[in-house]
């Protein structure tokens, strides 16, 4: 492509009089006049500047000497718990200041000490050095292309082609096998995204919503309008005990069975499928968001807005918590919840889409 | 040399003369065995030239190696396991509360093991200025245009280390399975959701199961401090040999030219000025890990995915992403039973796309100019006024989105609204790089306008004098040939020329698609408006003869 | 004292008997002021209405109406309780200066015994939240810092960050840090839910949390220690970013400067 492109445009090699035209070098206000002459420092010409710099320099090597002193001493000293109050920092921990400033005065004295040194004794002369060219000859170039071609002609890789062919063939196999073994690094996805904890609520077995506070089931009048609490599974039949901290999957189980429970005065919501999933006001949202998975609950209880604190997707409970803000591409799913008997909020079914984010096998 | 003949006879006596001291002779016996003499001939006293932002470089090497240091310390007394413990230790605040062992030995590394503290705050603090010294470092060799040849490969190296840096970073930030850190993995979780076919599967393998499982901390260790150390350790190797072996490049001066380097030897001055440097840098990083918190795991509390606490940022370098993946509009296409999540897609390959933006530059520009030369002296950022602006508007299409990542905290501090930040951020993110490069371009342009005043009419002495017919004139004085020649060292590339439209043969000619693009883009670059022309020696000549006074 | 009647025609004299005349009838004043107080205690509830009545009429009946009524600017007090009261004139937010997307937190302009008569009226428009007594909001267990965290963290980190230093929520709005916030005044927010916060009501946190909540806020945002060093505000990595820019990376840049520097030379003479 380049051929037909004008490159001898390119500027001449610097250092031989590029632009200068007519001007001969020898009047070329602009040419190199070389390296200047080496000017001596205080210490290169007067003995006692010497002296003193090399004075300062061991001074320097001295004190971190006692730094790293101080350092063990703080070490086996000073008492790890003890907070001390060191202005302007406040109320920290004494050990740790002692030892990182001691630590620190310690190495940047060596530093200081050697690079003092090196600027004060030792020679300041410029030296230039000679670069030569990255790329190789001509005659390198054409001697390692033929012997390339040697090796490549003995080795019979391009005539005997069944032996290239299958060579390429097993060498390109032989990665699966690693490719493989990565297979049980976890399960397959299955409907793992798309159910929750909640799934064993039916209206026979229903599932009571528990105060994530008081680890209690909740009555609807106990959620106060414009207040917010957050509720977890109580015991199912899988999970006679409903939903303990204790529990060897309460992690997982919490990531997506976390609920937001608010309550809006009935005329205020917007959304009548949203408050016909409610109760009396209450509504139960996953407190997951559909962005990226962060515990959404800024619940501004004036607005009914619910901003995630992560990356502010935001929310208007009021109206099935339609997205009006933000990053997140869907509304937070609404858990369907009554009352049962006595009184209790409780679920009777498991979400009706996947809470949390999206991903690509979720239909919606 | 041994023939069956010799075999009976003593060793023959070495030819090489006796060592003077102890010393040499165990140079000696290394040289027998190593050959040190020939590596150490040409690096003893290897020529480094001096320049502070030469020194970059080195603050991303030395932290790289104290990062290395008290991580393999840290590991020590980690435990990367997400088993639940009941915390009982010395923090009373979280005395019975139910952690995974990671966090709790994080927990113990900060409050009973002496100096632990101050040595995971070395790592994090050294972590941020690391990666912070690799941009600067990488914006350095940018502006001055050293990666052009034979430095293209070794600018690649670099920018891969930047990039696995990000990343060792965020792992890093993820293993103390604090409350920040777990709500940044589950951010990992969603990214990875969002991808189209494959991601539920990546998710799932990766995690061992469902979010948050027991596997991800486990994984992610030995991936921080295995996997990705590696790997940049080899890279940052080649990237010192490709240093060694192409020299040092150096600034225009008197007595620099493209054939040498010139500065100090590296036996001893910079021996003693780089290592020193070394002390200097963890000098400095201890201090600031003994006057400054970095990451209190122990406010944050233990992850729970159903548990936040607001200004859930990643570390500085990832803020970018962050800044991406929060002023993103909530796209997503939901058809035939799937679902893709564009509001996270979009800015999951944003984010190596506008790194890549800047990796594969020395490549485009090396292709605008053609020059297929070597490059030693570099570009003052004036005399490259595209290059420059370009490199402006990137930095600050960073800086944009940094401050998306950061706008609840901008909010707060500025009171300003959240929701206009993130409108501006999304405006900004097109609108404020185009402004940027157009105003850097101009700065660039008169700079350099300024610099051929200089060379053509001297400098301004600040002395006034009155003429015989009552003008007033300020006396210019000439420039010393030493300034005259670095003022007008650079080289000025003229813009390519497009073929003419029929060939000698009066045949119409068909030119390319890419040769008109690159003929333009030549002469956006080099054009009249790209730069302005260097002073040549006839007008100075001209100026100072003809009339020389002022 | 010979002194001092030297300088009795002194210009300032004058002025420096006012100040202090001044001063001491204001002391005196204040001095028997509670002794009055003390005599009127049988009647102390329906006199503090009145009095309550006379103050809201005069700093507070333009927005909510004479009888705390409402209007378009400001919101019904019927039900709101004397802890709502307590809270917001006790925090200065109320009365509010001027409209905007959040009423701020500023100097009281309101006595607490003031405070305690408008609230006494406000709650006598309409049973509501009470104004909590000390032991109410003061937790005795000692491991009350540790459960008030998670809850905390449950709760309220969302919003107040993890150290109580505040957080930004939607269209200028802010969640305010809870750094030196009166105990009584954590209290009555989770109790009344004050503009748009929500409430944490008894029913579903019981007081003893309420409790533990306060004694965590109380230590995490005030009494804690900053075991690493300087806090840089509590508010994550974003301010560890700017600090290790400017201060690491910056002070690391100008030692650059120094080693690469050339020596200064002697000079020629």
């Amino acid at each position: 492509m380049s051929q037909d492109m004008s490159d001898d445009k390119l500027p001449q090699a610097h250092g031989a009089g590029e632009g200068h035209g007519d001007v001969a070098a020898a009047d070329n206000p602009f040419a190199d006049p070389g390296l200047p002459p080496h000017e001596p420092r205080r210490t290169d010409i007067d003995e006692r500047a010497a002296k003193r710099a090399e004075r300062q320099v061991s001074l320097l090597f001295i004190v971190s000497m006692l730094a790293t002193v101080g350092f063990i001493a703080s070490y086996v000293a000073i008492d790890p718990s003890k907070i001390v109050y060191v202005f302007p920092l406040g109320h920290i921990n004494a050990l740790n200041f002692a030892l990182g400033m001691t630590l620190g005065v310690a190495l940047f004295c060596i530093g200081a000490g050697a690079v003092h040194w090196a600027r004060t004794l030792m020679s300041d002369v410029e030296i230039a050095d000679d670069r030569h060219a990255i790329e190789a000859d001509d005659d390198v170039r054409a001697d390692v292309i033929q012997k390339f071609k040697t090796g490549a002609a003995e080795s019979g890789f391009g005539r005997r082609k069944m032996i290239r062919n299958t060579l390429i063939g097993s060498m390109a196999l032989v990665p699966l096998s690693g490719v493989v073994l990565l297979r049980d690094l976890g399960p397959l996805p299955e409907e793992k995204l798309d159910v929750t904890g909640w799934k064993e609520a039916t209206p026979t077995n229903p599932i009571r919503l528990i105060n994530m506070n008081t680890n209690l089931p909740m009555k609807a009048e106990d959620i106060g309008v414009g207040s917010l609490t957050f509720a977890k599974p109580g015991p199912s039949a899988l999970r006679p005990g409903g939903l303990q901290e204790s529990d060897e999957d309460f992690q997982e189980a919490i990531a997506t069975d976390a609920l937001m429970l608010v309550r809006l005065q009935p005329t205020d919501i917007k959304d009548p499928q949203s408050a016909a999933l409610g109760f009396e006001g209450v509504l139960a949202y996953s407190k997951i968001c559909t962005h990226v998975g962060c515990p959404i609950s800024l619940y501004e209880q004036q607005t009914h807005h619910a901003l995630c604190p992560c990356h502010q997707s935001t929310f208007d409970l009021s109206d099935g918590a339609r997205v009006i803000f933000g990053p997140a591409g869907h509304p937070l799913p609404q858990l369907k919840i009554t009352t049962d008997a006595s009184g209790y909020l409780i679920a009777t079914q498991d979400f009706t889409l996947p809470v949390g984010p999206s991903f690509w096998e979720r239909n919606a | 040399m041994s023939s069956s003949a010799s075999a009976k006879t003593a060793a023959p006596a070495s030819t090489r003369a006796k060592p003077a001291n102890k010393a040499e002779a165990a140079a000696d016996y290394l040289d027998g065995r190593l050959g040190i003499y020939s590596l150490a001939k040409s690096n003893l006293r290897k020529i480094f030239p001096d320049h502070w932002s030469f020194m970059l470089g080195e603050i991303c090497l030395y932290t790289f190696i104290i990062i290395i240091l008290t991580g393999v310390y840290l590991t020590l007394f980690f435990k990367p396991s997400m088993g639940e413990v009941v915390y009982n230790g010395s923090y009373a605040p979280l005395n019975g509360i139910r952690m995974s062992e990671a966090y709790a030995s994080t927990l113990n590394i900060s409050f009973e093991v002496r100096g632990g503290l101050l040595i995971r705050q070395i790592h994090h603090w050294a972590a941020i200025v690391f990666v912070a010294a690799m941009f600067v470092h990488m914006m350095r060799v940018f502006f001055t245009g050293a990666f052009r040849k034979p430095r293209e490969i070794n600018w690649i190296f670099g920018f891969l280390l930047l990039f696995l840096g990000f990343f060792d970073g965020f792992l890093g930030y993820s293993l103390p399975d604090d409350l920040l850190s777990g709500t940044g993995i589950r951010f990992m979780e969603g990214a990875i959701l969002a991808v189209p076919l494959v991601g539920t599967y990546i998710a799932m393998f990766l995690f061992g199961g469902q979010f948050p499982g027991t596997d991800i901390v486990p994984r992610f260790f030995t991936i921080h401090v295995l996997l990705i150390p590696g790997v940049m350790l080899g890279l940052l190797v080649a990237h010192l040999i490709l240093v060694f072996y192409h020299k040092h490049t150096q600034w225009a001066g008197p007595g620099r030219t493209e054939k040498n380097v010139v500065g100090m030897p590296l036996m001893p001055v910079y021996m003693a000025k780089a290592g020193g440097f070394f002390f200097l840098v963890f000098g400095i990083i201890a201090a600031m890990s003994a006057i400054a918190s970095v990451n209190p795991v122990w406010a944050y509390g233990p992850y729970r995915p159903d548990q936040v606490s607001t200004d859930a940022q990643p570390d500085w370098y990832m803020g970018f992403a962050e800044g991406l993946i929060r002023v993103m509009p909530g796209w997503e296409i939901r058809a035939w039973g799937h679902t893709l999540n564009l509001g996270v897609f979009i800015p999951l390959m944003l984010f190596p796309l506008v790194l890549l933006m800047i990796a594969v530059y020395p490549f485009i520009e090396a292709w605008i100019t053609g020059d297929k030369r070597e490059h030693h002296i570099l570009d003052r950022p004036r005399n490259a006024p595209v290059r420059t602006a370009l490199g402006a508007a990137w930095i600050s299409l960073y800086l944009v989105l940094l401050s998306g990542g950061g706008n609840d905290l901008i909010a707060t501090h500025f009171h300003l609204s959240l929701n206009d930040i993130t409108y501006f951020v999304r405006v900004g993110s097109f609108v404020v790089p185009v402004i940027v490069y157009f105003v850097t371009k101009r700065w660039c342009l008169g700079l350099q306008r300024r610099d051929k005043d200089k060379v053509l009419h001297g400098r301004e002495t600040g002395v006034i004098k009155r003429l015989p017919h009552g003008e007033f004139i300020e006396v210019h004085a000439q420039l010393p040939q030493d300034k005259l020649h670095t003022l007008t060292a650079h080289e000025q590339y003229e813009p390519v020329e497009l073929p003419a439209e029929v060939d000698e043969n009066g045949v119409a000619r068909k030119v390319g698609l890419m040769t008109k693009t690159r003929a333009k883009l030549s002469e956006g670059y080099f054009g009249e408006h790209g730069q302005i022309p260097k002073p040549t020696a006839e007008e100075h000549q001209e100026i100072t003869s003809g009339h020389g006074h002022h | 004292m010979k002194k001092l009647s030297a300088r009795r025609r002194h210009p300032l004299a004058a002025l420096v008997v006012l100040l202090f005349a001044l001063v001491a009838s204001g002391g005196l004043y204040a001095a028997f002021a509670p002794a009055e107080k003390a005599q009127a205690d049988s009647s102390a509830q329906s006199l503090a209405i009145d009095e309550g009545k006379r103050l809201f009429a005069v700093g507070c009946s333009s927005c909510h109406g004479l009888n705390g009524q409402g209007t378009t600017m400001g919101p019904s007090l019927v039900g709101v309780g004397s802890a709502a009261v307590d809270f917001q004139v006790g925090t200065g937010r109320m009365p509010a200066q001027q409209p905007g997307a959040q009423v701020p937190r500023k100097q009281p302009i309101y006595s607490q015994p003031e405070i305690d008569q408008l609230a006494a009226f406000v709650a006598s428009l309409g049973p509501g939240p009470v104004t909590p007594t000390k032991d109410q909001y003061t937790a005795t267990e000692t491991d009350a810092i540790a459960k008030g965290g998670e809850l905390f963290r449950t709760n309220c980190s969302q919003c107040h960050n993890f150290a109580g230093a505040g957080g930004a929520l939607t269209q200028g709005k802010y969640a305010p840090s809870l750094e030196n916030v009166d105990p009584k005044h954590i209290y009555e927010a989770m109790q009344t839910g004050p503009q748009n916060m929500p409430s944490f009501p008894d029913s579903t946190m019981p007081e003893k949390q309420k409790q533990e909540i306060v004694a965590f806020v109380r230590y995490q945002a005030n009494e804690a220690p900053n075991p690493g060093g300087l806090s840089l505000g509590s508010l994550g990595p974003v301010t560890e970013g700017l600090f290790g820019w400017i201060f690491g990376l910056g002070v690391l840049i100008a030692i650059a400067i120094w080693v690469a520097a050339h020596t200064t030379k002697a000079k020629k003479s």
